[in-house]
């Protein structure tokens, strides 16, 4: 098989890819007025996980601090509806453009350097901004932003309190992205930055040029994660300090860890997978629920990821 | 002026105290443990619960400060972080991240999550004053102790016979393997006075920092930072990288108030982007 043939084979859709878009689908009319609003929220945080699947999984940079493209997201919609105009489908634009800016920028900061570096790199980058918008006058400071007003969708679609619209909005952008990243991931530029992850040195000696390619993602990345969290400030209203904060890093790289990285659907899975454990748990013991979680991910480490999800496997 | 550069170097030497156990971790086996800060407020708590409830002398109470960490530290390395060595780098970030979440939690159900205060005795309470710079008893307390540590910890690495052997297995774990030193042994035994350290820093940090269980969350990246900055060859590279960070976070905090802690992430990102390898590394984080 050519390599030209294998792209092509990658490319392909898969019936079980067919009947999880479909599943996304009917979600929506299963969800009803009761569970739109815990809809909204995992379609919101499938898509943050998916971006970072496509830095951590595809190119392989371990980020501490990818919150920080969401919360800019979230916090640049807020303040455009607030100050501008409060039609949600340019807020979004708007919002993902800023992410996108800072994804850019910030992406010269993680080309070189070891994985502590750049580690530590994203994670300052995403402290610095928390620090901005705790101080900063315009942003509300610990108060966060409140009270954002948002229009009509489309000029027809007001966002209810059940979160009808807002699940259909979230649901319908998370759709978009994951074929956006389906296709860059199962294209030439895709395969590249696999190349890169796995082995760098070797991905610039076949001509490669790996900064730009890992710029180019980490800034793409950066866009969605600006989409997600401009979705949850238009859909809930507000944006505070919460969306910059240091588990919001941690708790999506958790989601992506739940799903599985390297592949486009383990965002989504993780992060269904991840609201149910936090729904579950924090019903149970709601200050402590975060030592059943931490005691799931040191377990899920120790014993692999692959063996954990495989219980036939356990005792062999 | 001179007060607070004064207190920048009792907190930077603080922060030495704590973080020099995460330098040799990481420069030793490349592992990137963000829990290191657990066992620092493990001391912490120490000190604190016995004082409170059974009454102890806060010098007394030091040196348990110091073996209890070391000894929760040694048992840890032995039998949840050995086998995690060769993993990946995003394993350890999890796997650390998970232990971080589990100490919070468990020391919030144990103690409860207000902040502990430290009632230090008498004598370490009041300031005087020298050539009207003011000091505070207490700071030039910890600043004489860890740097009476930093100096014994200086002597053992460059003076004694497990010192050289730690600083061949930093340089290569393989060649000091192959002639014949335990390097796993060297280990565990560095790791555990490393938890040990952090514990007695964490002891003495608890007035000064604050101790709360969240903790190891907060300081986290406090101690990344010193590490990173000061590289992970040298045992002077995070002590200066340590002062800097104290001194910076101290002026910065009385200076410029609005900014926060701005002014130390913008430095540390800004110094990292400049030399990856920290200021003072020269390529052992791999």
């Amino acid at each position: 098989m050519s390599a030209a043939q294998s792209i092509a084979a990658d490319r392909r859709w898969r019936p079980w890819e067919l009947v999880l878009l479909a599943a996304l689908v009917i979600s929506w009319f299963a969800a009803g007025n009761e569970h739109s609003l815990l809809g909204n929220e995992i379609a919101i945080f499938a898509l943050f996980a998916l971006s970072l699947d496509l830095i951590l999984g595809y190119a392989g940079i371990i980020s501490l601090g990818h919150a920080a493209f969401f919360g800019v997201g979230a916090y640049t919609a807020a303040l455009f509806a607030k100050h501008v105009m409060p039609d949600p489908l340019v807020g979004l634009v708007v919002g993902t453009a800023a992410a996108a800016l800072l994804g850019a920028l910030s992406s010269v900061l993680v080309m070189r350097g070891s994985d502590l570096a750049r580690l530590m790199i994203t994670l300052g980058v995403a402290a610095i901004l928390y620090e901005l918008a705790n101080k900063l006058e315009f942003t509300g400071g610990a108060d966060g932003l409140q009270g954002v007003s948002m229009g009509l969708l489309l000029g027809r679609f007001e966002f209810d309190l059940y979160g009808r619209t807002a699940f259909a909005y979230s649901l319908v952008l998370l759709v978009i992205c994951l074929l956006i990243a389906r296709r860059i991931v199962a294209s030439p530029f895709g395969w590249s930055l696999r190349a890169i992850r796995d082995n760098r040195l070797r991905a610039a000696a076949i001509g490669l040029n790996v900064d730009l390619r890992l710029g180019a993602v980490y800034t793409l990345a950066a866009a969605m994660a600006g989409t997600a969290g401009a979705l949850l400030a238009q859909t809930t209203g507000f944006a505070s300090l919460d969306v910059l904060d240091f588990h919001r890093s941690a708790d999506v790289m958790l989601m992506l860890i739940i799903g599985g990285t390297g592949w486009l659907w383990g965002g989504v899975l993780g992060a269904i997978g991840f609201k149910l454990m936090h729904s579950v748990l924090s019903a149970w013991t709601p200050q402590y629920w975060t030592f059943w979680l931490g005691l799931f991910l040191v377990v899920l480490v120790m014993v692999g990821r692959d063996r954990f999800f495989k219980s036939w496997t356990w005792w062999k | 002026m001179l007060t607070l550069l004064f207190d920048g170097i009792a907190y930077g030497m603080l922060l030495f105290v704590l973080a020099v156990g995460l330098a040799v971790t990481l420069g030793l086996m490349n592992f990137v443990n963000l829990a290191h800060g657990a066992f620092a407020m493990a001391g912490g708590y120490v000190t604190v619960l016995l004082m409170d409830r059974a009454g102890v002398p806060f010098l007394a109470t030091l040196p348990l400060a110091f073996l209890l960490p070391a000894l929760v530290g040694a048992v840890a390395e032995r039998l949840l972080y050995r086998p995690m060595y060769k993993r990946p780098h995003l394993d350890h970030v999890l796997f650390s991240i998970g232990l971080v979440f589990m100490t919070v939690a468990a020391v919030d159900w144990l103690v409860g999550s207000q902040q502990q205060i430290v009632k230090l005795p008498l004598w370490l309470q009041g300031r005087f004053e020298i050539a009207s710079v003011g000091i505070g008893k207490y700071r030039l307390f910890i600043i004489v102790v860890c740097l009476l540590l930093t100096l014994m910890l200086q002597w053992v690495l460059g003076r004694t016979r497990f010192g050289s052997r730690l600083r061949a297995a930093v340089d290569d774990p393989r060649v000091a393997a192959g002639l014949g030193i335990n390097v796993n042994q060297v280990f565990s035994v560095t790791f555990a006075v490393g938890s040990g350290l952090a514990g007695l820093g964490g002891a003495l940090g608890a007035e000064v920092l604050g101790l709360d269980p969240s903790f190891p969350l907060k300081f986290m990246i406090y101690f990344l930072i010193v590490v990173s900055v000061g590289g992970t060859t040298t045992i002077t590279g995070p002590l200066l990288a340590a002062l800097l960070l104290g001194i910076a976070d101290v002026m910065g905090k009385y200076y410029v108030p609005q900014l926060g802690a701005f002014v130390v992430y913008l430095l540390m990102v800004v110094i990292l982007f400049w030399r990856p390898q920290g200021l003072f590394g020269r390529g052992a984080t791999r």
